[in-house]
């Protein structure tokens, strides 16, 4: 029987900051919190009075790392409270804009926060000595997806290009196809990363999760589609309110989402993959049998492999789009602003993203509701901590925490949606 | 041949002390300095080391936090020296500015002179307000760089031909 106690005051490698507390009291876990001391209402309040059109610039501001994502579940929801359908070939270049924040937030990930976990490097900069080009080759393909970014955002962080009913302005044919040729280079870049990864060592560890994503008729998801699961949850986005609920955490400030007397769900690209495979394009379908991944994935610490599939996704579907790109008549619809609700979810790098906004005649905004990913998996990530912990229990401290912070970064969580600060603290007593 | 100079300010608008390196970039932005880009940014590090690229002289300013009084301003030369480790930037990229900087180092693409100016910051919750000592520290801040630039451009007219 131990009674331990370690303590660690920052966790690395993971998107902003909050708090995770672990107890462990006679081999056993005993308590897990994974705190968030802040939830994100600062936005939602700030929002409210102002006018639709400022919505799409000030929901990107939220994230430094997902822009798009806040962009897109905003101009969606807004969208539907107008009675407004985005279709042809702005929805293609949403589409494409939504590629490039995979590629960047996804690379991000996987080069600079997760493989060095794989390779037992404490870092990305240690990493970058033994290899230096491996470490280049991520920052040239983040470069790819920055570039997309860039071109239809308008710059590459907090895009602000994007409005309700489209853009401001379109790209010529000639701008995007000026693209083409380091997006081929990125998704040769890509087929190595799948390859690259699948050969990490992994640990032995999968538990009964309920994955939640969207799912379209024929698409991977990216804006548009119903919310199903694993275990049957099969609806619109717009009832997603009667499904998930969030549930006030006495040790924290956030909100832990839930579903309706099922309790946690894990969302992002395992989620997207499992629920959605059939959807990938066929050379990431045929990428990852290739690589001898299976089409389904229980393992979060496989997430590496799955994100490096979305990475190839996304840059065989942006080469797609560019190849049949015309310019659109008008670079947005037009919008026509009446008193409703609306509501979206879109597929952040890190999940679903949902966003719902009441708005009056005029398109003032009343009320705004923000969900993040993050939120979503917290619930998950405290269970998988709890069960991993247990089974690994008897590793030495350091490596104990090693672990844990591993565990969180699995989910690539992003924090600084919800919060700044995040210090571990696991306890043994 | 003139210097690239290029001038990144970092931070989140939103959270309050952390917008500080916005703030000095946009008082820059009035002094009409010339040859020098101004660039702002949140904090993302692979960005940062790909606007390196760009520069012979990079300044770098940023919010810190770290137990000192608010207001409270570092200047470190960055390619002459590691950025210490208890200049713990507030940014909201676990892969930020000392990470950035480091591995640029690695990667030998740090500009030939890099100045990392960093501004001890007191409340970091979401928001809009500054603090008055982080403030004043901000015009400071933007007078130091200003003259920085005007040495070094001033230095390049000298030692040309």
């Amino acid at each position: 029987m131990t009674n331990k106690t370690i303590k660690v005051d920052y966790l690395a490698r993971v998107e902003g900051e909050g708090a995770l507390y672990i107890k462990i009291k006679d081999d056993k876990v005993s308590e897990v919190k994974f705190k968030i001391f802040e939830p994100p209402r600062f936005f939602e309040a700030f929002l409210r009075g102002r006018k639709y059109t400022e919505a799409p610039d000030i929901t990107a501001r939220i994230c430094g790392i997902c822009p798009v994502a806040y962009q897109m579940s905003t101009v969606h929801a807004i969208e539907q409270a107008f009675g407004v359908t985005v279709q042809g070939q702005l929805r293609e270049l949403r589409r494409l804009l939504y590629c490039g924040e995979w590629i960047e937030s996804h690379v991000l990930h996987i080069y600079m926060l997760h493989a060095p976990d794989f390779l037992g490097y404490q870092d990305a900069m240690h990493m970058a000595q033994d290899y230096p080009d491996v470490v280049k080759r991520g920052l040239q393909m983040k470069k790819a997806g920055n570039a997309i970014v860039s071109l239809l955002g308008g710059r590459e962080i907090h895009p602000i290009n994007v409005r309700v009913g489209g853009f401001y302005k379109s790209p010529s044919k000639k701008e995007l196809g000026q693209l083409a040729e380091q997006l081929k280079w990125g998704r040769d870049a890509a087929l190595e990363t799948v390859l690259w990864t699948t050969q990490f060592p992994f640990p032995d560890f999968e538990q009964d999760y309920e994955f939640v994503a969207l799912r379209h008729p024929t698409e991977y998801p990216f804006n548009e589609g119903r919310l199903v699961s694993n275990k049957g949850l099969d609806i619109a986005v717009q009832e997603y309110e009667n499904h998930f609920y969030e549930e006030h955490i006495e040790y924290s400030n956030a909100l832990h989402s839930v579903l309706k007397g099922r309790g946690a769900y894990f969302v992002g690209p395992l989620a997207r993959y499992n629920l959605n495979f059939d959807r990938l394009s066929p050379l990431a379908q045929e990428a990852a049998k290739s690589a001898g991944f299976a089409s389904t994935c229980k393992n979060p610490f496989q997430s590496i492999i799955v994100r490096s599939i979305e990475v190839l996704y996304a840059f065989d579907e942006a080469l797609r789009i560019i190849d049949g790109y015309e310019l659109p008549d008008k670079p947005a619809v037009e919008i026509h602003p009446r008193a409703g609700v609306g509501s979206a979810c879109t597929e952040a790098p890190r999940g679903i993203l949902y966003h719902r906004y009441q708005l009056n005649d005029e398109g003032l905004i009343q009320n705004a509701k923000i969900v993040p990913p993050t939120s979503q998996n917290q619930k998950v990530i405290e269970i998988d901590l709890r069960h991993y912990v247990e089974q690994a229990i008897q590793l030495p401290e350091d490596q104990l925490t090693w672990q844990c912070e591993q565990a969180i970064r699995n989910y690539d969580p992003c924090i600084s949606c919800a919060t700044h600060f995040l210090k571990l603290h696991i306890e043994r007593e | 041949m003139s210097p690239s100079i290029l001038l990144i300010g970092i931070g989140n608008e939103y959270r309050c002390d952390d917008s500080i390196g916005l703030h000095v970039i946009r008082a820059l932005k009035t002094q009409n300095l010339p040859e020098t880009i101004m660039v702002e940014s949140s904090g993302d590090g692979a960005e940062l080391i790909e606007l390196f690229s760009l520069a012979k002289m990079a300044s770098v300013i940023d919010a810190v936090s770290s137990c000192r009084k608010p207001g409270t301003i570092y200047e470190v030369e960055a390619h002459k020296q590691p950025v210490p480790v208890q200049l713990s930037f507030q940014s909201t990229h676990a892969f930020g500015v000392g990470e950035a900087i480091e591995l640029a180092r690695v990667l030998e693409q740090l500009p030939p002179i890099l100045l990392v100016y960093a501004i001890e910051g007191a409340n970091f919750s979401t928001g809009l307000e500054l603090t008055p000592k982080v403030e004043e520290a901000a015009y400071k801040v933007a007078e130091q760089v200003r003259d920085k630039v005007k040495d070094t451009l001033k230095d390049v007219d000298t030692n040309s031909p």
